[in-house]
Formats: C-alpha cells, sequence, structure tokens
C-alpha cells in the first residue's frame, strides 16, 4: 500500500507526546472525534514537513482507526505532502485564467531555474515547487502562493527574485498576509487550527478588492438607508 | 445607484477586520435584534427578503433554512430532537471566483456575526466555517474573530443572557475542489475523503453526522446581519423581480481594473466594462465565464444580458459565483478549454464512471487537438463525451466540466478547426500574458 511504501522517506522522529495532546485538543472541538482527522493530519505535517507513516499511525491510533482508513483519507486530499516539502513551498497557479495572463510562462521559468518539477523539492531542501489550482485571487493574476500566503501579480522575473530570495533564508512579506512570511511547519499548524496570533499583521485588502468601492464613492453610489420604521419598529 | 456597497461598505478601513473596527462601524447590532425575535420569523423574514444562495446555485436561502425540521421528536436541543447544524461553504474553489476570499480577509466579523443569527434561526448549537486549506491568512482572520467574538461574550454559552449557546469551529479543508459540493463537503467534515453522498436524503434532514443541516456559502450567511437591519422590503427593493438585493461581482482576466464590484443583481457585463475601464487597452473582448469555469462561456453578443440568475439562464448559461473572467481576443480558446478540462480531470472524485473516465478522456483528446494533431471527428467525440456526463454524474462537478467545452465548440468551432488544419495553436501565448501588455503599453506609450 502506498502509505507505508519503504521507498517513502521515514519520519523523523519529531511526534512526541505533546503532538498527541494536541491531537487530542483537535478532537474536543468536535461533536464527533472523527471531524478532527483532517486537521490532526495538518499538526502532524507540521511537526514533519509531510504525513509520515508515524503521523498517520498517530492519528489511527488517537482515533480509533485502521491506518488504511487514515492512509485513504490522507491521500485524497492534495495538500498532504508525501514526501517533506520544502521549507518554503512555492505554488504557481496555472489554472486557465493565471495560466493565459502569464502563469505557465512562470512555472516554466522556475523549472528551468531551479532544476526541479512539480511537486520535487531542491536537494538542500528549502524549497518545493507545485503548480496549483484556481486560488481564488484571480483579480490578482497572475497569483503564487508560498507556504499558503499570497504573492500577488506576479512576472517570470519577479517569480524567479521571489524563489532566490527564499533560498537566501529573505523571503520577502506576502502582498496580503503577515509581515514576514512563516515557514511551511508554521503555516500548517495555524492550517491545524493553531492561531498564531499574526492575524492582525498585514492589509485588510488589496488594491483590486477595492476598486469597486471606490468606484461606488467616487461616484456617490450608495445602498439605500435602513429605513427608519424598520429600526424604530423592531428597536 | 449602479453600485450598492453593503458587504463591501468598510473594506477601506484598515482596522475592517478587527472587532474594534466592525463594531465601531455598526456591527454586531443586528444580534441582539435578532435574538429578540423568534427563530421562525427570521427564518420568514430571510425567506421574505427573496436572498438566494450565492455560492453558485442560487437556491432561497429562507426556504432552505424552512427544511430544517423544526423539534420534531421533542423540543429542540431536548435528547429526543437530534441537534442541528450549520455549516458555511467558505471553500471557495470554483475557478474564476475570488469574492469569499477578500470579504473574509477584509470582514471576518460580518460572517461571525450572520453565523450566529442564522444557527439561532435554525436553532444550532454548533457551527462550523469551512475554509480553504491553502489560504493560511484568510484561516487566521477567521480563528481570531472567532476568538474575540467569544471573548465580547457573542458566542459560547447564554449568548446576551438569551439562554441560546454556540460554539463554531474554523475548520480548514486540505485542497479538494470537490469539498465545495455540499454534500462532499459534510464527508469531508466527518473526516472521510470528499465524495458526493446520493440525494436524497437531503442534508436538511441528513446532513452533518446524519442530523439536520444547514450548508451555506459566506456571502449568503454575511448578507444574513443586514437584512435583519433593514428588513426585507429594504433588500428586496434591490435587484430584479426574482433576483433580489445586491451581489459581489468579480471581475478578471485581460480587463483594465480587475476588482470586487457589488451591485443589485441585474448588472450587465457592459455596465461593468464601461464604468471600470473596460477591456485592456487596444483589446477587446472575447469570451467571458458569467460564474466561474463550471457555467458556459459567452461572448460580445452577451454583454447587456442581466447578470442574475434569470437573465443569464436564458442566454444559456448560469450566474453562477459571479465570476466574471473575461478573456480578449489574444486567447486561444481551445487552450482556455483544454486547461479547465484538465482542471476537472485533476479534480474529479473517482466516485462515479461518467465523470472520472470522461474528464480523463476529454483531456487527451483536447491535447492532441491543441497540439494541432487532432481531427474533426476528435471534436464530435467530444461533444458526444460531454453528452455523456451531462446529467449521467453523481453530482454537478460532471455537469460542470462539460460547459466549457460544449459553449466553446458552439462558439469557436473555426478555432478547433483551425488548430487541425493549421497543426497548431495560431497563437502567440506571449500576447495574451499580462506582462506583455505592460510591456507593449510602455513602449508605445
Amino acid at each position: 500500500m502506498a502509505v507505508t511504501d519503504d521507498a517513502r522517506p521515514q519520519g523523523d522522529g519529531r511526534l512526541t507526546e505533546k503532538t498527541r495532546v494536541e491531537m487530542r485538543e483537535i478532537i474536543a472541538r468536535y461533536p464527533k472525534p472523527r471531524s478532527a482527522l483532517l486537521p490532526m493530519l495538518h499538526l502532524a505535517q507540521s511537526e514533519e514537513g509531510y504525513v509520515s507513516p508515524e503521523g498517520i499511525t498517530m492519528c489511527a491510533e488517537e482515533l480509533g482507526l485502521t491506518k488504511a482508513e487514515v492512509g485513504a483519507v490522507a491521500t485524497f486530499y492534495t495538500m498532504y505532502r508525501r514526501k517533506p516539502a520544502g521549507e518554503y513551498h512555492v505554488g504557481v497557479c496555472t489554472n486557465t485564467l493565471c495560466a493565459v495572463l502569464g502563469g505557465d510562462a512562470i512555472l516554466d521559468g522556475l523549472k528551468d531555474h531551479l532544476g526541479i518539477g512539480h511537486n520535487e523539492t531542491t536537494e538542500d531542501g528549502r524549497l518545493s515547487l507545485e503548480h496549483i489550482e484556481c486560488n481564488a485571487a484571480c483579480d490578482y493574476a497572475p497569483v503564487m502562493m508560498v507556504n499558503w500566503e499570497f504573492y500577488d501579480n506576479q512576472t517570470p522575473s519577479s517569480a524567479r527574485d521571489l524563489v532566490d530570495a527564499c533560498r537566501a533564508g529573505t523571503p520577502p512579506a506576502p502582498t496580503r498576509g503577515p509581515s514576514s512570511l512563516c515557514t511551511f511547519k508554521q503555516a500548517s499548524r495555524v492550517i491545524a487550527g493553531f492561531a498564531d496570533g499574526r492575524a492582525n499583521e498585514g492589509v485588510q485588502a488589496g488594491p483590486p478588492t477595492l476598486v469597486g468601492l471606490e468606484l461606488a464613492k467616487a461616484r456617490g453610489d450608495e445602498a439605500p438607508a435602513y429605513p427608519q420604521s424598520q429600526q424604530s419598529k423592531d428597536a | 445607484m449602479v453600485f450598492t456597497p453593503v458587504l463591501s461598505r468598510h473594506w477601506d478601513d484598515a482596522d475592517s477586520f478587527t472587532i474594534d473596527g466592525y463594531t465601531r462601524r455598526g456591527g454586531y447590532t443586528a444580534l441582539p435584534k435578532a435574538l429578540a425575535m423568534e427563530p421562525d420569523a427570521l427564518i420568514s423574514l430571510v425567506k421574505d427578503s427573496g436572498l438566494r444562495g450565492r455560492g453558485g446555485a442560487g437556491f432561497p436561502t429562507g426556504m432552505k433554512w424552512g427544511f430544517i425540521p423544526q423539534g420534531a421528536g421533542g423540543p429542540p436541543g431536548s435528547d429526543s430532537a437530534k441537534p442541528h447544524y450549520l455549516v458555511v461553504n467558505a471553500d471557495e474553489s470554483e475557478p474564476g471566483t475570488c469574492k469569499d476570499t477578500p470579504f473574509m480577509m477584509a470582514n471576518p466579523h460580518a460572517l461571525v456575526e450572520g453565523v450566529i443569527i442564522s444557527s439561532y434561526a435554525i436553532r444550532a448549537g454548533f457551527a462550523v466555517i469551512y475554509v480553504r486549506g491553502e489560504i493560511v491568512h484568510v484561516i487566521r482572520r477567521l480563528q481570531q474573530a472567532v476568538i474575540d467574538a467569544y471573548a465580547a461574550g457573542h458566542l459560547g454559552k447564554d449568548i446576551g443572557g438569551t439562554g441560546f449557546d454556540l460554539d463554531i469551529v474554523v475548520h480548514a479543508g486540505s485542497g479538494a475542489y470537490i469539498c465545495g459540493e455540499e454534500t462532499a463537503l459534510l464527508d469531508s467534515l466527518e473526516g472521510y475523503r470528499g465524495q458526493p453522498r446520493l440525494r436524497p436524503p437531503f442534508p436538511a434532514t441528513h446532513g452533518l453526522y446524519a442530523s439536520p443541516t444547514v450548508v451555506n456559502n459566506v456571502e449568503s450567511i454575511a448578507s444574513v446581519p443586514s437584512i435583519v437591519l433593514g428588513g426585507a422590503e429594504w433588500f428586496s427593493s434591490m435587484g430584479t423581480e426574482k433576483s433580489k438585493g445586491y451581489t459581489l461581482y468579480s471581475l478578471s482576466g485581460h480587463v483594465k481594473n480587475p476588482g470586487q464590484f457589488e451591485a443589485p443583481l441585474g448588472i450587465t457585463l457592459r455596465q461593468l466594462l464601461d464604468l471600470s475601464g473596460g477591456m485592456r487597452e487596444g483589446h477587446r473582448l472575447k469570451f467571458w465565464t458569467p460564474g466561474g469555469s463550471s457555467t458556459p462561456l459567452l461572448t460580445d453578443e452577451h454583454l447587456d444580458v442581466p447578470l442574475d440568475y434569470e437573465g443569464v439562464a436564458a442566454a444559456g448559461s448560469m450566474l453562477g459565483t459571479k465570476a466574471l473572467q473575461c478573456f480578449d481576443e489574444t486567447t486561444c480558446a481551445v487552450r482556455a478549454i483544454l486547461r479547465w478540462t484538465e482542471f476537472y480531470a485533476h479534480e474529479s472524485c473517482g466516485k462515479c464512471t461518467p465523470c472520472r473516465e470522461g474528464t480523463y478522456w476529454m483531456v487527451q483528446i483536447l491535447q492532441r487537438l491543441e497540439a494541432g494533431t487532432g481531427t474533426e471527428e476528435d471534436i464530435a467525440t467530444l461533444l458526444d463525451t460531454c453528452d455523456n456526463i451531462f446529467g449521467r454524474s453523481f453530482c454537478a462537478l460532471g455537469d460542470g466540466a462539460t460547459s466549457p467545452i460544449v459553449s466553446g465548440v458552439q462558439y469557436f468551432r473555426d478555432e478547433f478547426i483551425a488548430h487541425i488544419t493549421g497543426k497548431g495553436c495560431p497563437f502567440d501565448p506571449v500576447a495574451s500574458t499580462a506582462f506583455a501588455n505592460v510591456a507593449s503599453a510602455g513602449a508605445s506609450a
């Protein structure tokens, strides 16, 4: 079975009793324990940089499931990595709109520049590369993600600069995100449901998000005011 | 008034996403008003407003709420009645759709307030916001909003001294488009592979944990506080006869000013383009999607189609998520359709044969057509395959996969033929990039 394939790297022993305790915290959030499985896998990934056989075992033990049952879920979802992701996991949107606007050229350029392909990691473990599907930022196309933070309006040369900076350990801040980029493991921990206290960093909106509102204001357009009768009637 | 910013009204305030900012601008005032009402009165209010689901299907939100059995086996909360659940579908991933993400980043509290009011209306004590896992900063903003709402007493036990209890969990997905389908989302939320369920029974009676469940889109739920404050008549004073209210239109692609535009339902693409600056300089609209890639393509013949549920349906497409992806004449339609088809093949969950096999084979055919090694018979095979997927798949993903192909061949058959006779793609991909535009604009300036 794929999840216990010997060719896959084994866990590096980062899963500890603390991980187990935190998995139980996740389970306690839900009316039924199994609902915790997806966040538990993200938590395992946050410790090891991927979902290892040990991560699958720990989830199975905590939920009273077989490893096969957990493995079947883990392999369904693309965010769970089966080999260690780079410290900086780079995604380039190549769904139609981003692809046409330059995502294809960006991805091709990065493959050449880094010498790795889709779902591969550089030898130094710094970077992994993935072509991703529409990431809900089409008004900022072409879009890239690093560790699932937005890097909007990219070009082939800005993309090269971005990955070079990541490789040097000095990534710029995301366009719409925290004031500095966190690692793949740190991001996975937030995704698992453990807040990192950085929600207040970064902008509330980028320029395209505000285009329509600014146009409405310039035109003096507003929605009708709430009716007074409605307010007094129910006050 | 062309534009009616309600949901987006305070997005330009730097602290729009904080609880202080939201509260200072009138946030959380709908909540006490709603909690003073009977739950059934709230359901009636939302029904009367005419609000329809903003996630794509356009099903009347109040009617969906009304399907929840109200204390059938005993009083709400008693052991004899199954618990009710509210699940917010924040798994925004329909290609082209980019409204809920900026919304939750700029104003997560409007969603949280909507969740509290909606949960009270359907008598749910537990709600989940199922958000995409691939956008960490949105997850952060939602997590913080929920933490702050608890601290302010808007969540937890005995909210506002009314005896109403509610917990909200922010639950991140793991990268599967299919989980935007509501029953696949529920399976995923229960810790399984995200595959759609056979219906009936519907989620209204057998949803999360086989209990009565409402699944609503972010924008639908976030519209509820304003409806409570403004009333049904106020909401339905905007929009068209059967498509009421305001909504977010997302303009993207080869346009001068892509972005979010909030307007009453029924605005046209021509209006949006005219007011926002139009297509990029020196180019014209070739084709567009009214509501994501699962809605059949439209062309420049359809600029005056009212963008409401009925108007777009009459033009042979669907309003969908109002994701207006605009492509100009530099774009190869075959390439665009191939890329969307590759997406559907990648995201097909594999549960049913027509979708799993059909999308796979359509990619093979489109790849050779785009490469210039296809035949005219391939076009016929494509359409025949679409015929065998549409209406025969387990869920709407299969149907959606046929939309770009059938509409694309309808409008651009000549272009498919040109790939065959010319033995290759007649388009220069560089010309359609955003940076080519900048370079040529700079050169001509």
